[in-house]
């Protein structure tokens, strides 16, 4: 029964530092879509900003330098989106499409570049990373009956950064919500005709939200390089972004509930590091890429229709031009 | 006919509210505003008429700082303006209510109001000063909203209102309103009036863009006529007649002439009953509820209704470009219902033709040349060969030449771009094409809108004649002059239902506004 208990809590762990990255992505998403830019390239711009922590934190042996570096690149990209679709109209779906493809080949041939390690970059020590933060009485608490092994288990031992997202669907519901800011962001997804005639700029507004979505996808990268994971290795997005976007449409372009989708993703794939290998009643171990998939099968499935009808910002991909 | 109306008023020691003077604005090779030279007495209300295309709504656009004039000077208040966007003109005082309304849907009224003018970082706090402020200004001018209701969930004459309270929120001392009275019922206009000439009297100038000239008599203090893109005359409303406006407005002398004239029907040829439509959440919203009318071979069958009560739609179902949900049309005997849907092409081989409302969505391909848009859904009319595989351009162009020259279309150039032919040209250019076919049932949406008076005109003379001629005509349009003048029938719908049919000669303007805002 303990065992059970422990597996759980493990699962539970393991849950909400797969979710990291997707909360990050899920929240810079909802910034960037909110304001009416499509924003696919949250993959690219996740793979690119992992490589530049990876990168600057291996040169440099500083993980803070190796987070700035990240949020840097990050943002530098979501100026290029913004300057293709909003200064230039163009079509934002191409426009993530061209620096996803960009994110996937640039990272590799950099890589190779620097560190002539197959695209990868050198293992990272425990010091050129952000490791996990034991809180106090972690382990006098793990005596206590199921709150000490909650506490000791789920909530301590975390890395910075996986405060830093659940601080961000915080941060992004009060800032969407209570602010003068996030009124204006949701009215330019909305009418931006609304927003332009009340005297505010729709090319600005939209520019600040493709940067805080830019500063909120490079926290993701470097989590997933030098946070999550000791290094930089080719494709580690492997479509992370793209489930980003699946849980914010699937949690209505809304924090808290896209927070809760990214869990439900996030759970599904440590239930299926969990179960690998594990023998099921009459039918034998469950095969490893079955598992795998799962979250991949879902998210086409829930996207196909189970969600109901998903209503987006009415301005999403529209690029705004004053009349005539 | 022009006057100075310096002269014409004692009270010349006042700064004028607005004084515009050499403004200058092209677009490309349009000139589209030419030295307009305007004063505005301050809590006057003055209109400014002029056709589609004059050059009013960029006038306005330029006062309202969306656009930049290319050169002339601007003052209110007697202190000379330079501004650059629509910041600096609200601060400046100016408040515009736009022709379709610049509301978010899905914010609810306050937030609304708040957007671009919230006073501070924190919402909540500056949402609790508004509503404060909103509750005296709503009672100061009598303009009671629900600050708390979704905007999207308002009839369009509140929504008027919230645009209205959102310019005086913003300390707005003059008011611009375009073409406000295009989406409103008789009676709703009317309020409308009254809440102007309450802003009036509290000091508030207003400016009052539009081309219904009833209205423009009904309200005005001043009027300022406009004609390709320059002003062609500044008068007192007190001393002119709609008839000397009409003038001056086409440039030539408009005839005012009654066309319609009693014509016997026939036997009627197009039956519905039971028509409905449900909503995108199926049953619970019907679009079009049980509709029942019949439409007989030589009459105009009128249907008024504010937009967006279903007529759109109606039209659509009786063109075959969307399916019923019940019911059934029934055209020279030929049964079409749910069960059995009938195509655009089918319907049009029952010798049905269709002028859509919106000719840019649907009457024509801006980039095709006049040529290619007159065959367009015939193109049998100009194709040779064995199986009439090939289509002959020679053809095509003589019969477009033809039809250029019974429409009165100009340029009379088949070659031509359509999307450089003028509103009321392009829209001659379709009813040519669906008249060419000599349909006994015409579907007619919106003939005129964005259309100059002159072809205005045209186009009612041709629908009159095709009447005469025993053609069963179903009109849709929400000028309700319109409909008035031309229909032998009127059906009145509110909110996808049939309100009551009325004839021609029980038909009262009162009377139909009430049925048009749903009281029976």
């Amino acid at each position: 029964m303990a065992d059970i208990w422990l597996q759980f809590l493990l699962t539970i762990d393991a849950t909400l530092r797969v979710s990291t990255p997707l909360i990050l992505c899920a929240m810079a998403g909802i910034f960037s879509e909110r304001s009416g830019i499509i924003d696919i390239s949250l993959e690219g711009k996740m793979l690119l900003s992992a490589f530049a922590a990876a990168s600057v934190a291996a040169l440099s042996g500083s993980p803070w330098l190796g987070l700035g570096a990240a949020i840097l690149v990050s943002m530098i990209f979501s100026l290029l989106h913004g300057f293709a679709c909003i200064t230039h109209r163009g079509n934002q779906v191409i426009s993530g499409l061209a620096i996803n493809i960009l994110a996937s080949g640039l990272t590799v041939t950099l890589g190779i570049a620097l560190f002539a390690q197959g695209g990868q970059t050198p293992y990272l020590s425990s010091a050129q990373r952000f490791s996990a933060i034991p809180l106090p009485f972690a382990d006098t608490m793990r005596q206590v009956p199921i709150i000490g092994t909650i506490y000791a288990e789920i909530i301590s031992g975390h890395n910075l950064l996986v405060w830093l997202a659940l601080l961000s669907v915080f941060v992004t519901s009060i800032v969407l919500y209570r602010t003068r800011f996030g009124l204006r962001l949701r009215a330019t997804g909305e009418k931006p005709e609304a927003v332009d005639t009340a005297g505010i700029s729709v090319t600005r507004i939209r520019y600040q939200a493709v940067l805080i979505a830019g500063l909120l996808c490079g926290i993701a990268g470097a989590y997933l390089s030098i946070a999550h994971g000791a290094g930089f290795v080719r494709e580690m997005t492997a479509g992370k972004g793209y489930i980003a976007l699946a849980a914010m449409i699937f949690g209505h372009w809304r924090p808290v509930p896209a927070l809760m989708a990214c869990l439900m993703f996030g759970f599904l794939e440590a239930l299926a590091a969990r179960l690998q290998g594990v023998d099921i009643l009459f039918l034998g171990p469950i095969p490893t890429d079955l598992i795998l998939v799962l979250p991949y099968v879902l998210t086409v499935v829930l996207l196909a229709g189970f969600i109901g009808r998903a209503t987006p910002p009415k301005a999403i991909g529209q690029p705004y031009v004053k009349e005539r | 006919m022009t006057q100075n109306p310096s002269s014409a008023k004692s009270n010349t020691k006042l700064p004028f509210a607005i004084s515009m003077s050499g403004i200058n604005k092209h677009f490309g090779l349009v000139h589209a505003n030419r030295n307009i030279d305007l004063d505005i007495y301050r809590g006057d209300i003055h209109g400014i008429v002029g056709e589609n295309g004059a050059g009013k709504s960029t006038l306005v656009s330029i006062l309202y700082g969306f656009y930049t004039a290319d050169s002339g000077t601007i003052s209110l208040n007697g202190t000379s303006h330079h501004y650059n966007s629509t910041a600096d003109a609200i601060a400046a005082g100016i408040g515009m209510v736009h022709q379709h309304f610049m509301l978010v849907p899905n914010f609810s009224v306050l937030e609304n109001i708040v957007l671009g003018h919230e006073g501070g970082v924190n919402l909540t706090t500056s949402m609790t000063k508004a509503r404060q402020m909103l509750e005296d200004l709503s009672q100061r001018f009598g303009l009671n909203v629900d600050l708390d209701a979704k905007v999207a969930d308002l009839p369009v004459s509140l929504q008027q209102r919230v645009e209205i309270l959102k310019a005086l929120f913003r300390n707005a001392s003059i008011l611009i309103l375009d073409e406000p009275t295009g989406v409103l019922t008789p009676q709703e206009t009317d309020q409308l009036f009254v809440i102007l000439r309450i802003l009036k009297d509290q000091g508030v100038t207003i400016l009052l863009i539009t081309h219904k000239l009833r209205e423009i008599m009904a309200v005005t203090d001043r009027i300022s006529v406009m004609r390709d893109g320059a002003i062609v005359a500044h008068l007192n409303t007190a001393e002119t007649c709609a008839e000397d406006i009409a003038h001056l407005m086409v440039g030539r002398p408009v005839l005012v002439e009654k066309q319609w004239h009693q014509c016997d029907r026939g036997e009627a040829v197009v039956k519905v009953s039971d028509l409905s439509l449900n909503g995108s959440d199926n049953e619970a919203n019907p679009i079009l509820s049980p509709l029942d009318f019949e439409v007989h071979a030589g009459e105009i069958f009128g249907i008024a209704g504010v937009a967006g009560n279903g007529q759109s739609e109606l039209l659509e179902l009786l063109a075959g470009i969307i399916p019923p949900s019940g019911g059934s049309i029934d055209y020279h005997g030929q049964r079409i219902d749910a069960k059995t849907p009938a195509s655009p092409l089918d319907i049009k081989s029952l010798g049905v033709a269709h002028v859509p409302e919106d000719r840019h969505a649907s009457g024509i391909i801006l980039p095709f040349s006049a040529a290619e848009n007159t065959i367009l859904g015939y193109e049998d009319a100009a194709t040779s060969g064995r199986w009439n595989m090939f289509t002959s351009p020679a053809l095509i162009h003589e019969r477009c030449s033809g039809l250029m020259q019974d429409f009165d279309v100009r340029p009379p150039n088949p070659h031509l771009k359509s999307s450089l032919f003028s509103g009321g040209n392009q829209q001659k250019l379709v009813l040519a094409r669906e008249m060419s076919a000599r349909p006994s049932i015409l579907l007619v949406g919106q003939p005129t809108r964005g259309v100059d008076i002159g072809a205005i005109e045209f186009i009612h003379h041709q629908l009159i004649a095709m009447r005469d001629a025993g053609c069963a005509i179903i009109l849709v349009s929400v000028e309700l002059d319109e409909i008035m003048s031309l229909s032998d029938r009127i059906m009145v719908m509110n909110n996808g239902k049939k309100m009551g049919i009325l004839n021609r000669d029980e038909a009262e303007v009162k009377h139909i506004g009430l049925l048009m805002a749903g009281v029976k």
